[in-house]
């Protein structure tokens, strides 16, 4: 897992939104220490999810605009540019072994949505 | 290591030397063929003028057979048989030796020995080269003829067709397709072809091709008459290229043709012959099946097995001449001894069958079929496999009068297992068991490990029926599910939302469904509630159902950036309103393009910019053109009689009511109409999913057509309706194909997969046969009244408004997007140009 740690290696937490501004099903893309990065509130799971924003097939920022769902029981993101299925806990591809994308530490607090950076 | 030599790689050629590979034995293998390309799938070569790619065509490649160490020589003759030193001459010096020679160099087209038989654009239809050559001298042609009427002769006939010659076609015999069809079966056949525009002119009989008056050519026929045409296309027949072996004092047929026995053998024990140049038991076999079996043997033989032999093979056809399906099986012509005959003939769809059955009227002989062959797969194996006509013959004949009672209900259950299904590749019904019950669970599988369907795909419906009544029988359920998460088609789905009255997503899932969801099922479903009630559709409970363009009401492009599609009604817009869209694109530097759908494109707006773009677009009297959208797109329109002076009605008028009308209709694929206001079509109405052409007493009615990737002409559906009917029936087909078509399926597929067809579609929509015209045009009037500009919306909501913003945390914007100028406006830069001239390009 990628991760953004701070100089004593500790996972730095940062807030990025408040859960209030967060669409049931669907991702925002929040920019941390200029990396750009995809975030998910599955709301039949009440599950947050972070990953890179940059597809690798289209070569564009666009992965927070994707689908999200279920793959064979896994959480799904589906690629909105060509539809390529990426595991949205671990970042591979399902469609490609060969690709996957980077993931982050997520989670929620007091209504804040934190990435560890 | 035996050394083969093939002389021809053509269809047949290149399957035996499939075959000698496939065995355990080692050859060494060298081929030789006089075309410019190795083996191609002669079979589909018509395809070569819609596709246009000889790589779809080929049936192997030179990394293929470097791969397997076969050696082969292009655009090369081999113009000796030294028998004695057991080699063979080039016409280019090249001399190879042999331990068996196989001759496959099938046939060529027979040219009727007409003065000016040779003028230049004069051609055959048999090598991709002369494809190339008509399509030359169809470019600047009006008329061409195609002399044959036999199958290929219609085949040619379509492809002049298609290239958009007036065409005819001449026949000696005084019927199309003497050899395969009866005089009924043959005039049926006529009739339906010349209903597409298609001359037929039967005994003719050409004496001279000389210069025409109006024309390249006139062609002078022995009876007085004449023809003037641009272009002749001879299709006479076939003869066996069998002049190598005839060179070579090989044993040939009286009338040609290389004689073989039942090991392929010539009269010279270690030359055999295979596919259409072999004679066997005085016959020429003109189709590539049998040709594919005498490779077979020939294989087989030559690694010293000598238990397969050739035993003839079975000629039945089935073909789509023109549109028109025709087959014919066994004995069609009913020559066997005390053999009955029964007729069918429905002069009103046009369809004619007939039977030949034996003497006790127990087993089928042969048969025809013009018009709707959809009982061939049935009839070719009760003939093949002799099986008993449980009922007497008349019931195979009747249409079902009470479902399930006729022919149609012998299912595939009732074959043997050695029930031939595929003659291309010799694939059994036993083997495509085999291949089930292996683990092969759908025709991608059962394609690959038997080859079945991947010939001439005439058996593929078949195939598919014995794969899945194998299924079946495993216990294993043929699903139409639309994915994993739902047990139901999407029809099904549809019902269920309708009749329950559920309104979102999770309260279908929580009922009737199971898991999280995917980008199958979510569009789907979100795609039904938006067709059945309206909503907006970025509501909450329909957000995360949106694709790609819909969630942020745009079309997406390759950067992350998105278009802008204001809609223009009928293609009609006024001088203010274009500036508008002038101040806009100007103010945010979009890239501007005028659209095959008769409006305006930006192009380059990033998500921040959408909302603002489209106020001022709103401001000006715009509202979304539901580009992104599955669902009613453009309605394009002609000028039509306000001001065109052929025009018959306004056609611009119609054309804007009815955008106005169904702008807000989602449905399984997107829609577009055509309004055209006379019969010279300027709108192209017929290549859309609704057309529209103005008559003197009112509009004919189009339905289902298509351009794009796979064009289907409309069919007519209705003639000179007043306005008020025009709708009616607009409104009843488009909620009737919203109810009832699969996902992402456009009306012209889902008319070709519509059980009945165009009639069953006229009975449903003109004469309500299921009761249901009243309840569609309600469904519509809902969607209608319930219409709503969904970018007016979005503005309007602040909260919606937060989501068009490249991050969530920041104003920043995103740094990989950067653009090139060109022509004068601004583009994506490419991943080259980014890396070598971001500092440059970077706008602010
Ligand atoms: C902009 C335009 C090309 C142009 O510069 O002229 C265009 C652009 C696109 N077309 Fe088209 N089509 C455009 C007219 C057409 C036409 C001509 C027409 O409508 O008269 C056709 C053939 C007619 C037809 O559809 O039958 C056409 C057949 C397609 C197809 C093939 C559909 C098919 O059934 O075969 C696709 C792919 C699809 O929908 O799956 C497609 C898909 C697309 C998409 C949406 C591809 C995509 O997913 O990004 C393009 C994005 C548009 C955008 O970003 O705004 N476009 N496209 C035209 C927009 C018309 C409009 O005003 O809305
Ligand atoms: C338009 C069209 C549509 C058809 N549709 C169907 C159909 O629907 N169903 C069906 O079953 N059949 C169909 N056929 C017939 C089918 O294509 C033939 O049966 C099949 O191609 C025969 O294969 P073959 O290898 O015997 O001959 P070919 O495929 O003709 O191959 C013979 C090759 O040998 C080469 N050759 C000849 N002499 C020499 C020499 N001396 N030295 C080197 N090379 C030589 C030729 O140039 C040619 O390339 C169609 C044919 C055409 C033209
Ligand atoms: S179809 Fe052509 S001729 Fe007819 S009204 Fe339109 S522009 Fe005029
Ligand atoms: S019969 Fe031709 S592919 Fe099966």
């Amino acid at each position: 897992m990628s991760q953004l740690t701070s100089n004593d290696g500790q996972p730095n937490w940062v807030k990025v939104a408040d859960k209030s501004q967060l669409f049931p099903n669907t991702g925002v893309c929040a920019l941390v220490n200029q990396q750009q990065i995809a975030i998910f509130w599955d709301q039949h799971k009440d599950q947050l999810f972070a990953v890179s924003n940059y597809c690798p097939f289209s070569k564009a920022n666009v992965l927070s605009r994707g689908l999200i769902g279920d793959y064979q029981g896994q959480s799904m993101l589906a690629a909105p540019t060509y539809k390529q299925r990426f595991n949205l806990e671990t970042g591979e591809c399902f469609d490609d072994e060969h690709v996957s994308i980077a993931v982050y530490p997520i989670k929620e607090s007091n209504g804040e949505i934190l990435i560890a950076a | 290591m035996k050394k083969i030599i093939v002389v021809g790689n053509g269809m047949v050629g290149h399957h035996f030397i499939d075959q000698l590979l496939a065995s355990d034995s080692e050859f060494e293998i060298t081929t030789f063929s006089e075309e410019a390309h190795l083996a191609y799938d002669r079979v589909h070569l018509s395809s070569y003028f819609t596709d246009n790619s000889v790589e779809a065509l080929m049936l192997t490649n030179e990394q293929y057979y470097d791969d397997n160490g076969v050696r082969y020589l292009v655009n090369d003759r081999v113009v000796a048989i030294d028998k004695t030193l057991k080699c063979i001459h080039t016409q280019n010096g090249v001399t190879a030796s042999y331990d068996s020679l196989v001759i496959a160099t099938g046939s060529f087209p027979f040219v009727p020995p007409i003065p000016g038989n040779d003028n230049e654009h004069c051609h055959v239809y048999r090598t991709i080269e002369d494809l190339d050559a008509i399509r030359n001298s169809a470019k600047d042609a009006q008329i061409g003829v195609v002399v044959g009427g036999g199958l290929l002769g219609l085949e040619a006939g379509k492809a002049l067709v298609d290239l958009g010659l007036k065409t005819h076609v001449v026949e000696f015999a005084p019927r199309l397709m003497a050899v395969q069809l009866c005089s009924e079966g043959g005039g049926l056949l006529r009739g339906k072809i010349e209903e597409l525009g298609v001359e037929v002119h039967t005994e003719k009989n050409t004496q001279s091709i000389t210069q025409g008056e109006s024309c390249r050519y006139r062609m002078n026929f022995a009876d007085g008459s004449f023809l003037e045409t641009d272009l002749i296309l001879f299709s006479a027949g076939i003869r066996p290229q069998d002049k190598l072996a005839r060179d070579s004092q090989i044993e040939i047929g009286e009338r040609g043709g290389i004689v073989i026995n039942d090991y392929c053998q010539t009269s010279e024990p270690d030359i055999y012959a295979i596919g259409e140049c072999a004679l066997w038991q005085g016959k020429i076999f003109g189709l590539v099946a049998p040709g594919y079996s005498m490779a077979k043997v020939a294989a087989k033989h030559i690694d010293g097995h000598i238990d397969k032999q050739f035993l003839g093979a079975d000629m039945s056809t089935k073909l789509k001449l023109l549109g028109v399906d025709v087959a014919s099986i066994g004995d069609a012509h009913g020559v066997s001894d005390g053999c009955k005959t029964y007729q069918f003939l429905d002069g009103v769809n046009g369809v004619y069958k007939k039977l030949v059955v034996n003497s006790s009227g127990d087993r089928l002989l042969g048969a025809i079929m013009v018009g709707d062959a959809s009982d061939y797969g049935q009839w070719l194996q009760l003939y093949l496999n002799d099986m008993p006509l449980s009922q007497g013959p008349e019931y195979l004949l009747l249409p079902d009068a009470d479902e399930g009672s006729s022919s149609s209900a012998m299912g595939v259950d009732a074959l043997p297992d050695s029930a031939s299904i595929c003659s291309c590749f010799d694939v059994t019904k036993g083997q495509i068991r085999e291949a089930v019950q292996a683990g092969a669970c759908s025709m991608a599988d059962i394609k690959s490990c038997t080859k079945a369907s991947t010939g001439c795909g005439g058996c593929s419906a078949l195939t598919t029926q014995v794969l899945n009544s194998e299924l079946e029988k495993q216990g294993v359920e043929v699903s139409t599910d639309i994915c994993a998460h739902f047990a139901y088609s999407r029809q099904e789905l549809f019902d269920i939302i309708r009749v329950k009255k559920i309104q979102s997503y999770d309260a279908l899932l929580s009922e009737y469904g199971s898991g999280g969801g995917c980008e199958i099922c979510k569009p789907a479903v979100g795609s039904i509630l938006a067709s059945l009630w309206n909503d907006y559709v970025l509501d909450d409970a329909h957000i995360g159902l949106q694709d790609t363009n819909d969630i942020f009401l745009g079309n997406m492009q390759k950067d992350g950036t998105y278009s802008v599609v204001p809609r223009v009604p009928g293609g009609e817009i006024t001088p203010d309103k274009l500036i508008a869209i002038g101040q806009v694109a100007k103010q945010f530097d979009l890239y501007t393009k005028v659209t095959g759908g008769q409006r305006i494109d930006l192009f380059g707006a990033q998500l921040h910019e959408l909302p603002i773009i489209w106020q001022q677009l709103i401001d000006a009297g715009f509202e979304t053109g539901h580009a992104y959208g599955k669902s009613l797109r453009t309605v394009k329109s002609c000028v039509g009689s306000t001001w065109c002076r052929f025009g018959v009605q306004d056609s611009v008028g119609m054309a804007i009511d009815l955008e106005n009308r169904y702008k807000g209709l989602r449905a399984p694929h997107k829609i577009k109409f055509g309004v055209s206001g006379c019969t010279r079509e300027c709108a192209e109405a017929q290549s859309k999913d609704i057309g529209i052409i103005a008559t003197e007493n009112g509009w004919g009615l189009y339905v289902c057509g298509n351009g794009g990737m796979r064009p289907r002409h409309a069919d007519l559906f209705a003639t000179d309706l007043d306005d008020q009917t025009l709708v009616k029936y607009i409104d009843r087909v488009l909620m009737f194909y919203v109810r009832t078509a699969d996902r992402l399926q456009r009306t012209s597929v889902w008319m070709e997969n519509l059980d009945g067809g165009l009639d069953y579609l006229k009975e449903v929509v003109i004469d309500d046969k299921l009761n249901i015209a009243a309840e569609l045009e309600s469904d519509m009037q809902n969607v209608v009244a319930n219409y709503q500009c969904e970018w007016k919306t979005t503005i309007n909501d602040e909260k919606r408004l937060q989501r068009f913003k490249q991050f969530i945390n920041t104003d920043e914007l995103d740094s990989n997007i950067s653009y090139v100028r060109e022509r004068g406006q601004r583009r994506p830069a490419t991943e080259v140009e980014k890396i070598s001239t971001i500092e440059l390009v970077t706008e602010a």
